[in-house]
């Protein structure tokens, strides 16, 4: 068996080598000018960020992108040796779980603190939210009048009988959602409302964000639940039949009210992984995704709205004058998610 | 060697040792039965889609003749070219309330919202999908088991008075069971391992119980056990599966066969033969690929470019480098078993083969956490002794990578692999012992040249199935390395299908190479046939030396 071995090793690793190697950037003592990315966000337009983060400061930026659960899981398996010097990702839900799993580290930095909110981040400086994503109503303009429009609360009313479209709770964009109204509401109160909304559904719930504005274009149903931006991207996309989708469609911000916490805010954010070697310029490139260049293209590139006040919008319109956000910390929903994920599962809302 | 790659479906395993954690146990309890239940039937119903579909076309095209058959065989074997998840998207694209076949019906027919359409993102819309891209490795392997049959047994049988079904019942199914069974079994496991269709249908069965646990309620240890139950499983169905076949064996007669030109079918039965044999490459080719280049081009990837040509590069020397290193470890695994059949070594060799049946994300988190564990103990032992940090020097890797896609895969190299080695005979290897050389000169000198056209169909299905590979290439890649699939993921998790599309269709195309080679390959072994034997994917077992050809 030892030829045969030998062999093999000798086959392995020619193919090995005969591979293009890009892959692991030698040890940070050699080669500090580098920051290494988990990177759970995936938009071309985000490159744009990196390079001009490379050109401004000499320090190259690599990527892995990937589901952040499982870049995750890759940091843990890593152990201390991990590569990674940021964890990326869609959502403060994922950002939670890799900081209860020890693998993001306090920050202090006065940019960020100063510049970043303090509802987008976490209260001990663990991670922190570089974009805005609201998580609003969309409404058929032909079968819904805006005034019948409220608040989620209101999703589970009868009068949405067969009319809400809405994708599945294991999605996180749901959990974070369900997670702030267990925050403000109670476990009892929530369990109530999901079981409403479940008797409300047009259809069991399937597909993406996009889906369900598609659903309400296509009339399957009245409301959807969906994030702000899809629709944005309907509206400025090159198909006709996209644009058309987005002209039969409205967006709505609820829990407008005067004595109303305002519209559930999720958020893409960012944290430097516990083990980084390249600390000083993971915390640089965390300040830079804080910059105006880098919040501008956010908003320009995935209509997402800048987590930095005073950044121009081109999308603001599409928002309230007066918007009022829910700023309850994403920390404290981020923590409510599994919870909401075991209500809402029990209730039927698969 | 076969130790080496049970690694991850051990380290798997092993968790079931570990105390299950509350958080997630109580829940499952409830949630279990129905993931449960959504698998078998998923199982059944692409088992049987798979069967009928699989072993019929492949009957058609081996016992008879009409026109278009030659088109056919090849064509048959398109979907191989397909991963599932594309199929999937299309899918439910074209089919779902809003697509472009209902919206077409409603505008055409003036129906309201009420009517009755066939969901797609069902249960049965699953085993649509899952059929259609999954039958070719059933076609295959059942049509090397027919080809490998010599037609002057189905003439016997039918001068005895049996029909042409009684033929196909009675004699050349049972025969070619070993075949058909290998290529179900593949089917199957594929099933089993599918994450990309059944969570886009919003379908729960086991894999997607699997992501739950580990994802949503954070237990890589309650995943871990879920997925060692569904090896279990498929361990179970395999012992049965030979248990039933008891003490029968599956050898083809010595010495050269005569084959008879296949009788000629002719007007309707013809038309319907070549209908039959081109639908099923429609429905998982033909339509699929024809929606996604019109997506492509209305509305395409905006990189494509000289970034794809990277992208390219990368899957194919990905793949190339799997299927390789899949050939080697296979031959040797195999050579193993036929020296030293020792029950150690057969179980190591089931082992492996188990990987195949394993959701790609499960294997990637086998592969992490040894190499993991392996790295830093090595770095630790280096700063301890000579005070350097050697990093991880396989994780993270293109090593680890295709590791990965061996244990994933092992399972289709080593069954065509088996099936070649076990059509030598014995006496050619003594022959060659006795003239003085040793084990591996006699593998390499002899069994190599002799087996070239099962380690050519090896390496292509290997090949194809690594093009495809998706969660592990995902959590395991290098920095900046990125593949097809890769492309497509990224683009289709942010719900751009239309733009996914281009490189859906790309791989599609680069997959297309080792279809058609598999293709040819079965075709010339096919016109050299009763010569020397080899180049087909069969799959008999080379348990039993005695050459007898039993009907059962």
């Amino acid at each position: 068996m030892r030829g045969p071995s030998a062999a093999l090793l000798v086959v392995l690793s020619l193919s090995v080598v005969l591979l293009p190697l890009p892959g692991r950037p030698p040890a940070a003592a050699q080669q500090p000018r580098q920051v290494n990315l988990y990177n759970g966000r995936h938009y071309d337009t985000d490159e744009a960020i990196y390079r001009e983060f490379t050109r401004r400061t000499g320090v190259r930026v690599n990527l892995v992108q990937g589901d952040a659960d499982q870049l995750i899981e890759r940091i843990r398996a890593e152990g201390a040796n991990s590569p990674a010097d940021v964890l990326v990702t869609v959502d403060a839900g994922r950002l939670y779980r890799a900081q209860q799993l020890g693998l993001c580290q306090r920050v202090d930095s006065p940019v960020l603190n100063s510049r970043i909110p303090a509802h987008l981040r976490d209260p001990q400086g663990y991670w922190f939210g570089f974009t805005k994503r609201f998580r609003v109503l969309a409404y058929s303009r032909a079968r819904v009048s805006r005034a019948a429009l409220s608040t989620y609360e209101d999703l589970a009313s009868p009068r949405w009988r067969g009319k809400v479209l809405v994708r599945s709770s294991s999605h996180v964009y749901n959990q974070s959602l369900v997670g702030a109204l267990l925050a403000w509401h109670g476990e009892a109160f929530v369990a109530r409302w999901a079981r409403g909304v479940v008797a409300n559904f047009a259809r069991p719930p399937q597909g993406g964000d996009l889906d369900q504005l598609r659903g309400i274009a296509a009339g399957e149903g009245d409301v959807a639940l969906v994030n702000h931006y899809y629709y944005l991207r309907l509206l400025n996309s090159p198909s006709p039949a996209d644009r058309s989708v987005a002209q039969q469609v409205g967006l709505f911000f609820p829990n407008q009210g005067v004595e109303d916490r305002g519209v559930h805010v999720n958020l893409s954010g960012a944290c430097v992984v516990s083990t980084s070697r390249n600390r000083e310029a993971a915390v640089a490139f965390l300040e830079f995704l804080s910059s105006d260049f880098a919040q501008e293209v956010f908003a320009k590139g995935n209509f997402e709205f800048p987590a930095v006040r005073g950044v121009t919008n081109p999308m603001a319109a599409v928002a309230p004058a007066n918007l009022k956000e829910d700023t309850l910390n994403a920390a404290t929903y981020a923590a409510n998610g599994a919870k909401a994920l075991q209500i809402m599962v029990a209730s039927g809302w698969r | 060697m076969a130790g080496a790659l049970s690694l991850p479906v051990l380290v798997v395993a092993a968790s079931l040792l570990l105390p299950v954690e509350p958080t997630w146990g109580g829940f499952l309890q409830v949630v279990l039965p129905r993931y449960v239940r959504n698998t078998v039937w998923l199982l059944v119903g692409v088992g049987v889609g798979t069967l009928v579909v699989g072993v019929g076309t492949a009957w058609l095209v081996s016992a008879y003749q009409f026109p278009g058959r030659r088109i056919c065989e090849a064509a048959l074997l398109l979907p191989l070219a397909v991963p599932a998840y594309l199929l999937a998207y299309t899918y439910a694209d074209l089919l779902q309330y809003a697509g472009p076949v209902q919206s077409a019906l409603r505008a055409w027919w003036g129906w309201q919202r009420g009517y009755f359409f066939p969901e797609i993102r069902s249960l049965g819309g699953a085993v649509f999908v899952l059929t259609f891209v999954l039958y070719p490795y059933v076609y295959l392997l059942s049509r090397a088991a027919f080809l490998e049959q010599s037609s002057t047994v189905w003439e016997v049988s039918r001068t005895l008075g049996h029909g042409p079904w009684s033929t196909f019942l009675r004699v050349a199914l049972p025969v070619a069971r070993p075949g058909i069974v290998a290529g179900l079994s593949l089917a199957g496991m594929e099933v089993l391992a599918d994450f990309g269709t059944v969570k886009y249908f919003e379908l729960d069965t086991f894999a997607t119980g699997i992501y739950l646990v580990w994802f949503s309620f954070g237990s890589p240890v309650g995943a871990a056990k879920l997925a060692a139950w569904l090896m279990g499983f498929v361990l179970a169905v395999v012992a049965l599966e030979r248990l039933s076949r008891g003490r029968r064996r599956y050898h083809r007669p010595p010495g050269p066969q005569r084959t008879t030109r296949p009788p000629r079918l002719g007007g309707t039965r013809a038309a319907a033969a070549a209908a039959a044999c081109l639908a099923p490459p429609l429905l998982g080719f033909g339509v699929p690929g024809a929606y996604l280049a019109w997506m492509a081009w209305v509305a395409g990837d905006p990189l494509w470019g000289s970034p794809f040509l990277r992208l390219a590069g990368n899957t194919f020397a990905l793949a190339s480098a799997a299927a390789g290193a899949a050939v080697v470890v296979s031959a040797v695994v195999a050579y193993g078993l036929r020296l030293r059949p020792t029950p150690v070594m057969r179980f190591a060799a089931r082992v492996v083969s188990l990987g195949y049946a394993v959701p790609g994300v499960v294997v990637a988190v086998g592969v992490l956490v040894p190499f993991g564990w392996l790295d830093n103990f090595v770095d630790g032992l280096f700063r301890r002794w000579w005070g350097i940090s050697t990093g991880l020097v396989l994780t993270g890797t293109v090593f680890a990578l295709v590791y990965a896609y061996l244990v994933r895969f092992l399972a289709a190299a080593l069954s065509a692999i088996e099936a070649g080695l076990s059509r030598i005979g014995p006496t050619l290897e003594g022959a060659a012992r006795t003239l003085g050389h040793g084990p591996t000169s006699v593998l390499l000198r002899v069994h190599a040249p002799l087996m070239r056209g099962s380690v050519f169909t090896a390496a292509l299905l290997v090949f194809a199935d690594a093009l495809k590979e998706l969660p592990a290439t995902l959590v395991l890649r290098p920095f900046n390395f990125d593949t097809l699939a890769v492309r497509v993921y990224q683009l289709a998790s942010d719900e751009r299908l239309a733009q996914a599309s281009t490189a859906g269709l790309c791989i599609v195309a680069v997959g297309l190479l080792p279809v058609l080679l598999l293709d040819r390959a079965v075709h010339r072994s096919r016109l050299e046939d009763a010569g020397t034997g080899w180049g087909r994917p069969s799959v008999a077992r080379p348990i039993d030396r005695t050459v007898k050809l039993r009907l059962a």
